[in-house]
């Protein structure tokens, strides 16, 4: 990113004792040039920053927002079902979605009645149908969407957009996860791989806990003797960067001190819920034992929004529905219905939904055809991820499996599709968003990836919908 | 005959699927010789036959059975199933473009269709030669590290006096060349600091600072020889290179992947590696132990089962143990033991060739194959209990005596020896308590009855600890195995045998087979192939071995020059391909590769060449001269070496360096692993990584290293992903080791014990008791004004805790020297080498 060696090759002409003296002082202020600063995306666009809420286990589309007529009439039917003409495996049987799907808002979006408060917004939701990605299996599936590649360890999606566009607040990490796996690719969801370490998401994995981010608290002094402390320690280190002014590392040293000293009052302060209204806490589902854990999480993330956290992402865990399908799935909805539902409520209600992009995804969806009674299997071929808010058309379906769920087989989007649109609406460009790393230009989407533009709000679009 | 033209004249109109299928082999061919052969020999044969000049894809066309097998996009043509047959999609220019540069008329193409409907009936008989390679392998020979490195004489220089060894010539004779001159030597105290954390990964205490500046001021040549000497003979040694070695063969105990299964065994494998640089194992019998350990000859039942050990290195790499399909867990761990052993031995991604031939290097995916068939010939021992969605358990290594047999791993295997041991570590910590408390009662003041206070509180913690571990390891022990010792590792399987080639690396899509061999890069003929039975190995192992292997002593070399000057003289040090970086100074690099072929492949002469030379013993700080001005603008990173590196330390180091001028550190090498005292089961499911013990006094390179949960402090500060051969470390500076440098409970506690020592030291004045806390923590004198700037602190904050926190004076004393002591702890000093 900064190149010394540019800088000291474009200022190279009559090197002397003073050049030297002026190279040392450049070389210190690039040191303490903020790799996190804002900065401007490739071209103009609505949304601001992203609240990813990963559904861990690969929800059922079929249950949910995958309407398929079909399978009611078909259901029970084994393969070679000529009516089917598709590829069910042997031993399997298609089985119908136990929920009622109904039309929602002007647009009449099918939302199954698992999401009863979702619902409410279907004109504002952008259901991707055609969703598709290239492993059905947990770790490889989980790791491909968070950093586009199974095979290789790369930069998280989270690292690529605060890697482009920097963030708001300082005093915050850029990037923030709150209760990720710790399994399943782990930290390399929301690593940043070969970008500087700086981009990676900083996890959260207790939200009740006192010190929330490992380390924010010093259990031992007060703030005032820690700053005098501090003073000290920094003294020390701006004469290190002073005595080896080649080494910006050193610079990095002192920012690191004092981004992690901000971070010790603003964060626990953005987490206290405390001032939030009784009506507020209610509408994310908080109070309500089935969805109070997630209900925190949501109104967290809409508080990481509103203090300018550039990516922020929420996991719920525990959606691969093998087998319970019919009562595990239901709680989870259950668990995350009205959160996500108070989610964009608030948002809009802030005026925040125009520049923030909700994405809901999980790594696969679920086989429309069973091996067992109450269960469905892993499906990477077709499943549905949804966005919402800033530049997104709203109560739309984009793309379609066939007619019984079982692939993607219009307008499909591929996991890479996914980020290059995501990228786009952020107003990056994905074949451009590039870092150069063991002699090669890296992308977010390798060499894949297409924009689908056709779920792009015009501006008049946006403001119709807004006004 | 009439009718039979009849029936082609029809085929070639407008044929029906049903006159297709009731047609004869005649009217079959008629149509494969009208409509099919002339399209495949004008359209593509120029680039997929056997008469090509280069087969592109992997794939021929010209046999049946080539076009049915297909390429690396998979199969041609599959008869029946038009929609299979990636023909069709390339004619069609659906994902594939075939013929590149044309779309063929939409009739040829419905011709493939029914062709392919009907049975894609091909008279074309003959075996196809299956993977003609895409590379060609005599030209790719000629890039510079597939040739063999050739003694180079030692280059001519102006400046005679300045070098100390053979190593300095090559690095000034570039610099004399760019009208450069190097940094003049680091100052003692730098050096001596150096040293001591490059060899053993320690900062020098006080005493041994003082004698090298002394001995350096007499004769610094013989200084650094006798230090230099004297650390490779200790047992941090060891400890020290042998986690840079555990970097590389991506060392940890558990499986990672979806079921993170435990291995409780895998740490004898780490002080087997520990243990071969210390006794100065030569790098070639160290790379024949760690594949073929179990093929080699012993002396000893000791040696027998030290060599076992060692080939623990092709068993302790990730498994995902939900894996369903058992061939394609067979083929992942075959996978990723050529993945290991090419890229630590010999610098290359063999493992890039599993689907197709290597975009980059030549690697054909034959060759792959060839080198899988001696790995799918080889049983993997890596033990974890059958359980909880654990589809792939394993066995261990049983060695009882002089038995040498198999087991299967129930759900704990400690042994009695373990519960022996902890009990015996109980007694022990029983008669320490109540020594300790026999001090707390004799305490005469506030300062020692604070200190004997902590000392109880640390016993209590450890007896607590060690009861809970005597509690799990008893019960573990009931169902585990007897006295035998437990190892992973490898051994023979029952039918060695080559193994097919997988078209696109699907596991359970089989081409031809390939006989088990080599690579051609390494090698003196093109594909080398195995000339005995057995899996292999063994021959392997010395293929890599060699001396006349370019890349095997080129890259042990390099990995040992990077750790020691910053960077590698092939900065990427795991790949040595075209894809990697090309060698700054390629005739050091062959210099120091032959000599250390030529010193018997000994690691540590290598280490003492090295760290006994000019180039050594550079300044990484350079202050502002003209002279300099002119390295900083014509190299300003420093890829000439004209000064060294300035480089942070790594996460172990911070740590084993905190806790040694804490006084906390405890150089007892630790046996076995906390993980053992987790026992076998899967992380996060049937064990809890919060009942590790990694809150320890050990050095760093005994702490458990679980996949998906590295201990804190190592994790923050850079330490590689365990999954995968990482060589060479990340530097990151970010504000979360801030925090932990500010804030964690450890850096307190020890930024504690470390002012205890400071004020411990009797008959000083507090500007004398600064000096000594930056000569033990920074191995060098403060300037006057750092101790003013010191003292000032403590007087403001003393007089901050007394006034506004209410501390009474010891509290007070103590708090005021932690700040210091935390402050340099987390000083940028510290953590960096100069």
């Amino acid at each position: 990113m900064f190149s010394r060696r540019n800088a000291l090759v474009s200022s190279g002409c009559g090197f002397g004792y003073l050049a030297f003296s002026a190279l040392a002082t450049e070389a210190a202020e690039r040191g303490q040039q903020n790799p996190l600063v804002q900065r401007k995306p490739h071209f103009p666009a609505a949304a601001k920053r992203v609240i990813f809420l990963c559904m861990r286990g690969g929800p059922s589309h079929v249950d949910t927002f995958d309407y398929k007529p079909q399978l009611d009439k078909f259901d029970g039917k084994g393969p070679g079902t000529a009516a089917t003409g598709l590829n069910v495996q042997k031993g399997r049987k298609l089985k119908k979605s136990p929920w009622k799907f109904q039309q929602h808002g002007e647009s009449g979006l099918p939302i199954s009645s698992l999401y009863p408060h979702l619902s409410r917004h279907a004109d504002d939701l952008c259901l991707l149908n055609g969703s598709y990605t290239d492993i059905p299996n947990h770790p490889q599936a989980l790791v491909q969407l968070h950093t586009g590649s199974f095979q290789f360890v790369r930069p998280s999606v989270g690292a690529w957009v605060l890697y482009g566009l920097g963030t708001d607040n300082q005093d915050l990490p850029g990037f923030i996860t709150i209760k990720p796996p710790a399994r399943l690719g782990g930290a390399q969801n929301y690593g940043s791989g070969f970008l500087p370490a700086v981009y990676q998401g900083t996890p959260i994995s207790d939200i009740r806990s006192s010190s929330p981010i490992a380390n924010v608290r010093n259990p031992n002094v007060s703030k005032l003797m820690q700053r005098k402390q501090l003073d000290l320690l920094q003294a020390m280190n701006r004469d290190s960067a002073e005595r080896n002014p080649l080494n910006s590392e050193l610079e990095g040293v002192i920012e690191s001190y004092e981004l992690g000293y901000r971070m010790q009052s603003a964060v626990p302060e953005v987490l206290d819920l405390a001032s939030e209204s009784a009506k507020t806490l209610s509408s994310y589902g908080i109070g309500n034992a089935k969805s109070d854990e997630f209900g925190r999480q949501c109104l967290m993330a809409r508080r990481f929004a509103e203090a300018g956290v550039r990516f922020i992402e929420l996991t719920h865990e525990g959606w691969d529905q093998h087998n319970n399908l019919s009562a595990k799935l239901s709680s989870n909805c259950e668990a995350t219905d009205l959160p996500i539902a108070g989610l964009i409520g608030d948002l809009k209600q802030r005026d925040m939904l125009k520049d923030t992009l909700v994405i809901w995804s999980g790594e696969f969806g679920r086989t429309p055809a069973v091996r067992r009674s109450d269960g469905r299997d892993h499906n990477a071929t077709g499943y549905t991820v949804w966005m919402c808010g800033a530049g997104v058309k709203g109560g739309i379906r984009y793309g379609a499996t066939d007619d019984f769920g079982i692939a993607a087989v219009e307008d499909r989007m591929h996991v890479h599709d996914l980020h290059a649109t995501t990228l786009h609406l952020l107003g990056l460009d994905h074949t451009k968003l590039t870092y150069r790393y063991a002699g090669r230009d890296f992308r977010l989407t390798d060499v894949y990836g297409r924009v689908a533009s056709e779920i792009i709000a015009s501006t008049n679009d946006r403001a119709k919908h807004n006004g | 005959m009439f009718r039979t033209v009849l029936l082609i004249a029809t085929c070639s109109l407008h044929l029906s699927l049903c006159s297709w299928v009731h047609s004869d082999d005649s009217v079959r061919a008629a149509f494969f010789e009208t409509k099919i052969r002339p399209v495949l020999v004008a359209e593509c044969y120029e680039c997929h036959s056997s008469s090509s000049k280069s087969v592109k894809g992997g794939l021929l066309i010209d046999t049946r059975e080539g076009i049915r097998r297909g390429g690396e996009s998979g199969h041609g043509v599959v008869p029946g199933e038009p929609a299979d047959s990636l023909i069709l999609d390339a004619m069609r220019h659906d994902g594939l473009d075939m013929p590149p540069e044309k779309k063929l008329a939409a009739n040829v193409v419905e011709d493939f269709r029914k062709w392919i409907l009907a049975g894609a009936y091909d008279p074309r008989d003959g075996k196809s030669e299956l993977v003609r390679d895409t590379v060609d392998l005599q030209q790719a020979r000629e890039f510079w590290s597939f040739k063999v490195a050739k003694s180079v004489p030692i280059p001519a220089v102006n400046q005679h006096q300045w070098g100390k060894t053979a190593i300095d010539p090559f690095i000034l004779s570039r610099l004399e060349a760019k009208g450069l001159r190097p940094a003049d030597d680091a100052d003692p105290q730098a050096l001596v600091r150096r040293i001591f954390f490059d060899i053993v990964g320690l900062p020098p205490s006080v005493q041994q600072v003082q004698s090298f500046v002394t001995a350096s001021r007499l004769n610094a040549d013989a200084a650094i020889d006798e230090l230099v000497s004297q650390l490779l003979e200790t047992p941090q040694f060891g400890e020290r290179w042998g986690r840079h070695w555990l970097d590389v063969v991506r060392y940890a105990e558990s499986t990672g992947m979806e079921r993170n299964g435990t291995f409780t065994s895998a740490w004898r494998y780490r002080d087997y590696v520990i243990d071969a640089f210390n006794r100065g194992l030569p790098y070639d019998q160290f790379i024949r132990e760690q594949i073929a350990g179990d093929l080699l000859d012993a002396s000893s039942s000791d040696e027998r089962t030290r060599m076992l050990t060692a080939t623990g290195m092709l068993a302790i790499g990730p498994k995902s143990l939900n894996e369903t399909n058992k061939e394609k867990f067979l083929m992942d761990v075959v996978d990723e033991q050529i993945d290991v052993v090419s890229r630590a031995f010999l610098g290359v991604t063999a493992s890039c060739a599993r689907c197709h031939d290597h975009k980059f290097d030549p690697i054909p995916q034959s060759e792959y194959y060839a080198l899988a068939g001696i790995f799918a010939s080889t049983r993997t021992h890596y033990g974890t209990a059958k359980a909880n969605g654990n589809r792939n358990p394993g066995q261990l290594i049983s060695i009882d005596g002089g038995d040498v047999s198999l087991v299967a791993v129930s759900g704990g295997s400690n042994g009695k020896n373990e519960v022996k041991r902890i009990r015996n570590q109980l007694k022990k910590l029983v008669r320490k308590l109540a020594a300790n408390k026999k001090q707390l009662a004799a305490a005469k003041n506030s300062k020692a009855r604070e200190q004997a206070q902590a000392q109880v509180r640390d016993t209590e913690d450890s007896l607590k600890r060690f009861r809970n571990r005597l509690r799990q390891v008893e019960q573990n022990a009931e169902t585990g195995s007897s006295d035998a010792t437990l190892l992973m590792g490898v051994g023979e399987s029952n039918k060695p045998a080559n193994t097919r080639l997988r078209i696109r690396g699907e596991p359970n899509d089989y081409g031809v087979v390939v006989p088990r061999g080599f690579l051609t890069i390494g090698s003196e003929t093109e594909h080398p192939v195995l000339q005995h039975g057995g899996s292999g190995r063994r021959e392997l192992a010395d293929w890599i071995a060699r001396a006349e292997n370019p890349l095997t002593a080129r890259v042990a070399v390099n990995r040992v020059w990077q750790h020691l000057l910053g960077r590698g003289i092939v900065a990427t040090v795991d790949n040595f391909g075209a894809n990697g970086v090309r060698p700054s100074h390629p005739l050091l690099l062959d210099h120091l590769a032959t000599e250390f072929v030529a010193s018997g492949w000994s690691i540590k002469q290598l280490i003492r060449q090295i760290m006994v030379s000019r180039v050594y013993r550079l300044a990484a700080k350079v202050q502002g001269t003209p002279q300099l001005a002119v390295c900083v603008a014509a190299d300003p990173d420093n890829e000439l070496f004209w000064r060294m590196n300035q480089r942070r330390l790594e996460g172990e180091a911070i740590r084993d360096a905190m806790l040694s001028v804490s006084g906390e550190l405890d150089l007892q090498p630790r046996k076995a692993s906390p993980v053992v005292g987790l026992g076998e089961g899967l992380i996060g499911q049937t064990v809890k990584v919060d009942r590790l013990q990694t809150d320890d006094r050990m050095r760093s390179v005994y702490l458990p290293i679980l996949r998906g949960a590295v201990p804190e402090m190592l994790s923050l500060f850079d330490f590689p992903e365990p999954s995968i051969v990482g060589g060479k470390r990340n530097v990151t500076t970010v504000p979360t080791q801030a925090l932990f440098m500010m804030n964690s409970p450890v850096v307190l506690k020890l930024s504690q014990r470390f002012a205890a020592r400071l004020l411990a030291s009797g008959g000083m004045d507090p500007a004398a008791r600064v000096a000594l806390g930056y000569r033990i923590a920074l191995a060098r004198d403060p300037t006057p004004d750092e101790v003013k700037r010191v003292v000032t602190f403590m007087v403001d904050a003393r007089e901050t805790l007394r006034q506004v926190e209410k501390l009474d004076r010891e509290e007070t004393q103590l708090a005021v020297w932690a700040g210091f002591c935390q402050s340099l702890l987390g000083s940028s000093e510290f953590r960096y080498l100069n």
